[in-house]
């Protein structure tokens, strides 16, 4: 057999029917998680034509996009402040009780961000199609999945027949070659290849984030890289299994045991893209030329370092955006002033990002006037960093710790800014609006996040001396 | 599913790069468990001023836009969230054919499965259009192509399979039914 890539070695081994020149591929699913969000119309969907889910057993549920972050919300020892959110929570309640789906609900030890728990439960399997009615679903491709976010009617499809009809993307390789510096970090090179892809670079693509850089991330950091595949227009985001992965996967709950994880790992092992196989297109960089970044538009491509300029263009829609952030071109980033500083979401809110920023914000405080949201990606995270003290942390620096959720990231629980705020964010995007009607987004890695939660103003988080406990 | 088959209609155009969900539906109106009524919500950070009323200068909110099925946008329109809210806001609205040089993959896909029109045209074409708001234009999807006022004809291309749902007014989930034994085959097969 000619060389393949290992996006053709899992797609070829999903085809339940290939596709013709009328008709798209009929692609099988292994794995399709479900949130309140995208998901009520589904079962509607499913209702008005008299089906059943069929694989309740390949259908895992959470709750977590318009699930509060406030304890006492979360706990009803308070109504929720939006009805609609508690009538989306209700629906899932309900639709997944009534099909037999898992749902990792509210006082569960396992709910969190459905992008963070598949991994940690070890849902998440090497060689595996992962879907789900969120974009970020790309997550997942840390672990050498095809993972690819859907609309609400193909949840639909997955629930009713475990397949979807797909027309085969093509591939890019993304080749990082060299060693990330000191102070680094994964949220900076992703932040570095949508500048260089820009926001529709990948469109039609499924991106192979390969190289020595890449190798040596941890799978945290491969989740942050893959996360953001979508923010470069990329169906998709994946990496290469190897040791690393499977020290990950080992012993979690969901990932195969015993002589079952032996054939599993041997099987993993094939899924690397053979020597010699070919790409669509490729891209390169260098590992060792990219600073700590942070956006300072309203697209995820609109980055440059935390040290640098806003670069002026001569476009419309650019200057747009920089009167809408109230940046001009040439203007330093550093110092200028920041109101909140959040650090959560499917990109940023894994135990190794919560670390990262303690680092940082151990035994300093927030500058007077910032708020600070810290939200833990899952309750499993939520437990961990308490239990080695980094909540308390983040609470001593005048912090908030809260419930693990999607919060300010898109800010559909009510965790919003005020117009005109800036706010400094670990999520995934800063499109005009998405924390707060007028909110200004800049995203950067948990350090950047601390170091300007810390400074009250855009810093570079290697000016600040880490202190571990 | 209505059946798409012609269309004529005005142009309403939105010249912006790089459009994202979150501008054609705000998160904060996705907490509904329905698809009805989301027009009203469609591209509300632009539409309205913080006290909810329409502003004026939004090119929806013109006169000359009223009535209009065409959107015509920047570059890379519907980028960002899966929400497939995006589409129903703007078939609600009353948008069914959206053209731009460049659509998001998920959005493009949503959008086929709704009665909503995506047509990628080539950068000339679509300048022309940007630089043309109100434009008499007809969609013809029987055969492709797209009449400019002058009469001239562009074909376009789109996914067959995709096509032939529009016209025929059928959605994809019966396609995918009727391949339930070949589904369950496989997963004999590759014990699933």
């Amino acid at each position: 057999m000619s060389p393949r890539t290992m996006f053709d070695k899992i797609w070829q081994a999903h085809q339940v029917v290939p596709e013709t020149v009328d008709t798209p591929a009929v692609l099988y699913v292994d794995l399709h998680l479900v949130h309140e969000v995208t998901s009520p119309q589904a079962f509607a969907l499913l209702g008005a034509r008299g089906l059943r889910v069929r694989r309740p057993d390949r259908t895992l549920a959470t709750l977590d996009h318009s699930t509060p972050t406030d304890a006492d919300e979360l706990f009803g020892r308070v109504p929720m402040r939006d009805a609609a959110a508690a009538g989306q929570i209700a629906a899932l309640q309900r639709n997944a009780a009534a099909a037999g789906i898992e749902l990792l609900d509210i006082g569960d030890r396992r709910r969190g961000i459905v992008h963070v728990i598949g991994p940690e439960l070890g849902a998440t399997q090497p060689g595996s199609v992962i879907v789900c009615g969120d974009s970020h679903t790309s997550t997942h491709g840390a672990c050498g999945a095809l993972a690819f976010g859907i609309g609400t009617t193909e949840v639909g499809h997955v629930l009713a027949t475990q397949c979807l009809l797909q027309r085969k993307p093509r591939t890019l390789a993304v080749n990082v070659a060299g060693k990330l510096g000191a102070g680094v970090t994964a949220k900076d090179l992703v932040l570095a290849i949508i500048g260089r892809l820009g926001v529709a670079g990948g469109t039609g693509q499924v991106i192979e984030y390969r190289g020595a850089a890449v190798r040596a991330l941890t799978m945290d950091e491969r989740m942050t890289v893959c996360n953001m595949s979508i923010e470069a227009g990329a169906r998709a985001g994946m990496i290469a299994p190897d040791a690393t992965t499977f020290e990950y996967l080992r012993g979690r709950p969901r990932a195969p045991a015993g002589a079952d994880w032996e054939r599993a790992v041997a099987a993993w092992s094939e899924l690397p893209t053979d020597a010699g196989a070919t790409f669509d297109r490729e891209m390169s960089l260098d590992a060792a030329g990219i600073e700590p970044m942070i956006s300072f538009g309203t697209n995820p491509a609109m980055v440059c370092p935390v040290g640098g300029s806003v670069p002026g263009r001569d476009d419309p829609s650019y200057r747009k955006a920089l009167v809408y952030m109230g940046f001009a071109p040439g203007e330093r980033l550093a110092g200028k002033p920041v109101d909140v500083v959040f650090i959560g979401s499917c990109t940023n809110s894994r135990l190794s990002d919560l670390r990262a920023a303690a680092a940082l914000l151990r035994g300093r405080r927030v500058a007077a006037g910032i708020r600070l949201l810290v939200v833990p990606g899952s309750e499993t995270v939520r437990r961990a960093a308490e239990a080695e003290g980094l909540a308390a942390v983040f609470t001593a620096a005048g912090g908030e710790w809260r419930e693990p959720g999607c919060s300010m990231c898109l800010g559909m629980n009510g965790d919003l800014a005020a117009p005109g705020q800036y706010v400094v964010s670990t999520s995934n995007r800063n499109f005009e609006g998405r924390q707060g009607a007028g909110v200004r987004t800049l995203l950067a890695s948990p350090a950047t996040a601390a170091a300007a939660a810390i400074a009250g103003c855009i810093a570079d988080p290697r000016e600040f001396a880490t202190r571990e406990e | 599913m209505e059946p798409f088959r012609r269309l004529r209609s005005r142009t309403v155009v939105l010249p912006a790069t790089d459009i994202d969900t979150d501008q054609i539906i705000p998160a904060r109106y996705l907490t509904t468990t329905g698809r009805e009524g989301l027009g009203r919500h469609l591209f509300a950070g632009w539409r309205y001023a913080g006290d909810g009323t329409p502003l004026a200068d939004f090119p929806l909110n013109r006169p000359q836009a009223a009535g209009c099925a065409i959107l015509v946008a920047g570059r890379n329109f519907g980028c960002g969230s899966s929400r497939e809210h995006a589409a129903w806001a703007l078939y609600d609205y009353g948008i069914r054919v959206v053209i731009s040089s460049e659509i998001a993959d998920i959005f493009r896909s949503n959008a086929l499965k709704n009665g909503l029109l995506p047509i990628l045209v080539d950068e000339p074409l679509h300048a022309w259009l940007l630089a043309h708001p109100g434009a008499d234009l007809e969609i013809d999807l029987e055969g492709n192509r797209l009449l400019l006022p002058d009469g001239q004809a562009v074909t376009f291309a789109i996914e067959p399979f995709a096509r032939y749902c529009l016209l025929q007014g059928v959605d994809e989930l019966g396609h995918l039914l009727a391949q339930l034994p070949r589904i369950e085959a496989f997963e004999r097969e590759t014990a699933r």
